[in-house]
């Protein structure tokens, strides 16, 4: 099979462990990453069960979910005894290395995964969060799983699986000024629908990717998952190495060495043939945005709210007025220039620093418009303290954000902290689902750079437009 | 984990694409919640007009499909979010089978960590059943027969359906995945011993 296979079929063959009939296999997981939900009830379980950890150095845990981003309580919020303290006991009785919040290293896993070389090329990821894929960004091998699954890994440092069929997705041009990651994958799920990766793992290839700070891949690795893709991959290349050359737990002298010249083998090779193909050309996008409650639900920043009245199927129209009921817009109305109540910076998505520059870049010397709450929430400690290192956190502030302390927040609400009822946030996270950030919450996914215009104006606007 | 042989019963349908797990446990049910107190949650968001007070117009809250074991689904029925909550939630409430177009990958992996049985069929089959599930006083049962690999609708129609043949032994023996893995210690073991001679950088 040699020259004829994709970076997925290479990163599958090195962890197969058993083949057990049919499509199905025994996988080695090489990387186990616990939280405060899925985590912590995994950890119950495995005790339960009598079982232990059986490598405990392959697994990390961090309470990422459910720690408050308040800074005025230094990240203890109403789970702090029910969650974060649990989490630490568990992991420290089972010799799991444990990032506490505020210590250097903590944050959300998928952030904190590539930044300290946890998440390696080639490597498999596992964590009982669906946005697992986002590791895929370095080349990595990741996808979420249910608790039960996690109890097995640990028990076993394996996991099972059916084995995917291939995806590429090829984004070739050059991608305009002020658009970024997050534009390409909205418009891929815009375009392609929530349920087209079901079944298949995907890769993102073209010179648009291949141009892509690491940091961009794993944003579009991030939302593959909301394609129904568990796994979403970039090929390792040189910025991938000189990105992880030095980081905590990349290998290091001989072992980098030898490591390097293995990833070097890992990109798909030129004679390999994936079972479907999407090419998109990014030169002519605009800045995309979801108007509804499905990731799916994207328009261009000066689109319409689609017409239920133009579908045919009843009902994917009954779907879609449910979808504008909820979300408080009418057909045929142009998203921009909508009010906006809320803007969230945050995320696995988008919270790392060039996120973050990203957002800076549109805020600097502006203020946000009067009425709205905005917030930022850095992806780690380590972004944290980089971004407060380059003046960041002021640029955030002086605009009238709130700087807060580091976790999945706003994106999911698992701490409690929630968008309130009916009000409207333009969001750089990954879920626009129905009560997702809240009870009657409304969301519209952008990326950093449109979050941020849509707190100075007030309204979804586009990005372009403000900095032109 | 209990055996999954043949199972009769009304289905209920919910004809929406796209549905997400998030719909199907909320996020705030995945702390505190226990096992065994799931189901109450299941759809909590379509099942309850305000906390505690049931819509009426939801499926699960109508007779028969208050005791149906079967659901059927559109296309990417549960996707979103990793939660294993959704399975329990749904298998609390009393589902036993589901069957879509297609699932969200980590809950279809999810069914069968808890015995339940996820069914993928051509949506035109999904439809089709969606029609005859509706029950005008008359209750119409399908019925599973995973030995079999057959759904017989009400009709008496009889479809075969193809399950990854390791989940089937499984859900027919009442075999779970972490008793199988753990006979294979040595395996796992050899792997590792080999692996890191060539990935030794894996190892910490």
């Amino acid at each position: 099979m040699a020259g004829t296979r994709t970076l997925f079929d290479k990163a599958w063959d090195a962890h197969v462990v058993s083949e057990l009939g049919g499509d199905m296999a025994l996988l080695h997981a090489d990387r186990i990453l616990l939280h405060d939900l899925s985590g912590l009830r995994a950890l119950r379980m495995l005790k339960e069960l009598g079982h232990a950890v059986r490598d405990p150095s392959l697994c990390f845990a961090a309470p990422d979910h459910t720690v408050s981003s308040d800074p005025a309580l230094g990240g203890k919020g109403k789970f702090h005894e029910t969650c974060v303290v649990p989490l630490a006991e568990l992991t420290a009785a089972d010799k799991i290395r444990h990032y506490a919040m505020g210590e250097q290293g903590f944050g959300i896993l998928h952030v904190i995964g590539p930044e300290l070389g946890i998440t390696l090329p080639g490597a498999s990821v596992i964590c009982g969060d669906s946005h697992t894929c986002t590791h895929g960004g370095i080349g990595a091998l990741a996808w979420g799983v249910g608790t039960t699954e996690l109890v097995h890994a640990m028990a076993t440092q394996t996991v099972m699986h059916r084995k995917p069929q291939r995806m590429r997705i090829s984004f070739n041009g050059e991608l305009p000024a002020w658009l970024s990651a997050k534009d390409m994958i909205l418009h891929v799920i815009g375009a392609q629908g929530a349920g087209a990766g079901n079944g298949y793992a995907l890769e993102y290839a073209g010179s648009a990717v291949r141009a892509m700070s690491v940091e961009g891949r794993m944003t579009i690795c991030n939302l593959s998952i909301e394609m129904a893709a568990k796994v979403g991959m970039v090929g390792p290349d040189d910025q991938v190495f000189e990105y992880l050359n030095g980081r905590e737990y990349a290998p290091k002298d001989e072992a980098w060495d030898l490591a390097l010249a293995h990833w070097r083998t890992m990109p798909t090779d030129d004679e390999a043939e994936f079972d479907k193909d999407i090419d998109i050309d990014v030169s002519d996008l605009k800045p995309q945005i979801t108007w509804g409650t499905s990731p799916e639900h994207v328009v261009a920043v000066d689109g319409l709210i689609p017409d239920p009245d133009k579908e045919a199927d009843p009902d994917r129209r009954q779907a879609l007025r449910a979808a504008q009921e909820y979300i408080g817009l009418n057909p045929g109305a142009r998203l921009e220039g909508t009010d906006v109540d809320w803007v969230f910076i945050g995320s696995c998505t988008n919270s790392r620093i060039t996120d973050l520059r990203a957002a800076a870049d549109v805020l600097k010397g502006r203020k946000i418009a009067e009425g709205v709450c905005a917030w930022a929430v850095p992806g780690s400690e380590d972004v944290k303290r980089d971004a407060e290192a380059e003046g960041l956190d002021r640029v955030f502030t002086d605009a009238g954000f709130e700087w807060r302390l580091p976790g999945c927040s706003l994106c999911v609400g698992a701490n409690g902290e929630n968008v309130p009822a009916g009000k409207r946030c333009v969001s750089t996270s990954n879920r626009n689902f129905v009560g997702r950030q809240g009870t009657d919450s409304r969301t519209h996914l952008a990326s950093p750079a449109m979050a941020a215009a849509a707190a100075v104006t007030g309204q979804i606007t586009d990005v372009r437009k403000l900095m032109s | 984990m209990g055996k999954f042989t043949v199972l009769s019963s009304v289905a209920a349908p919910i004809d929406e694409k796209n549905v997400n797990t998030d719909i199907i446990i909320p996020i705030k049910r995945l702390v505190g919640t226990d096992r065994g107190t799931f189901g109450e949650f299941a759809f909590e968001p379509w099942r309850y007009l305000t906390e505690g007070v049931e819509n009426p117009d939801f499926i699960l809250n109508k007779m028969p499909y208050r005791n149906a074991e079967i659901l059927i689904a559109g296309p990417n029925f549960a996707c979103g979010s990793s939660r294993e909550g959704a399975v329990w939630a749904i298998q609390e409430f009393g589902i036993r089978a589901l069957m879509a177009p297609s699932f969200g990958g980590i809950f279809f992996n999810n069914c069968f960590q808890c015995g339940i049985l996820p069914i993928v069929l051509p949506a035109e089959i999904i439809e089709n059943f969606m029609r005859q599930a509706i029950s005008d006083g008359d209750n119409p049962k399908f019925t599973i027969d995973l030995a079999a690999n057959e759904v017989t609708a009400p009709n008496g129609d009889r479809t075969s359906f193809e399950v990854e043949p390791f989940r089937r032994d499984a859900l027919l023996n009442g075999l779970d995945d972490l008793g199988m893995t753990l006979t294979r210690r040595d395996e796992i073991g050899a792997f590792q011993a080999t692996d890191r001679e060539t990935r030794p950088w894996v190892y910490l």
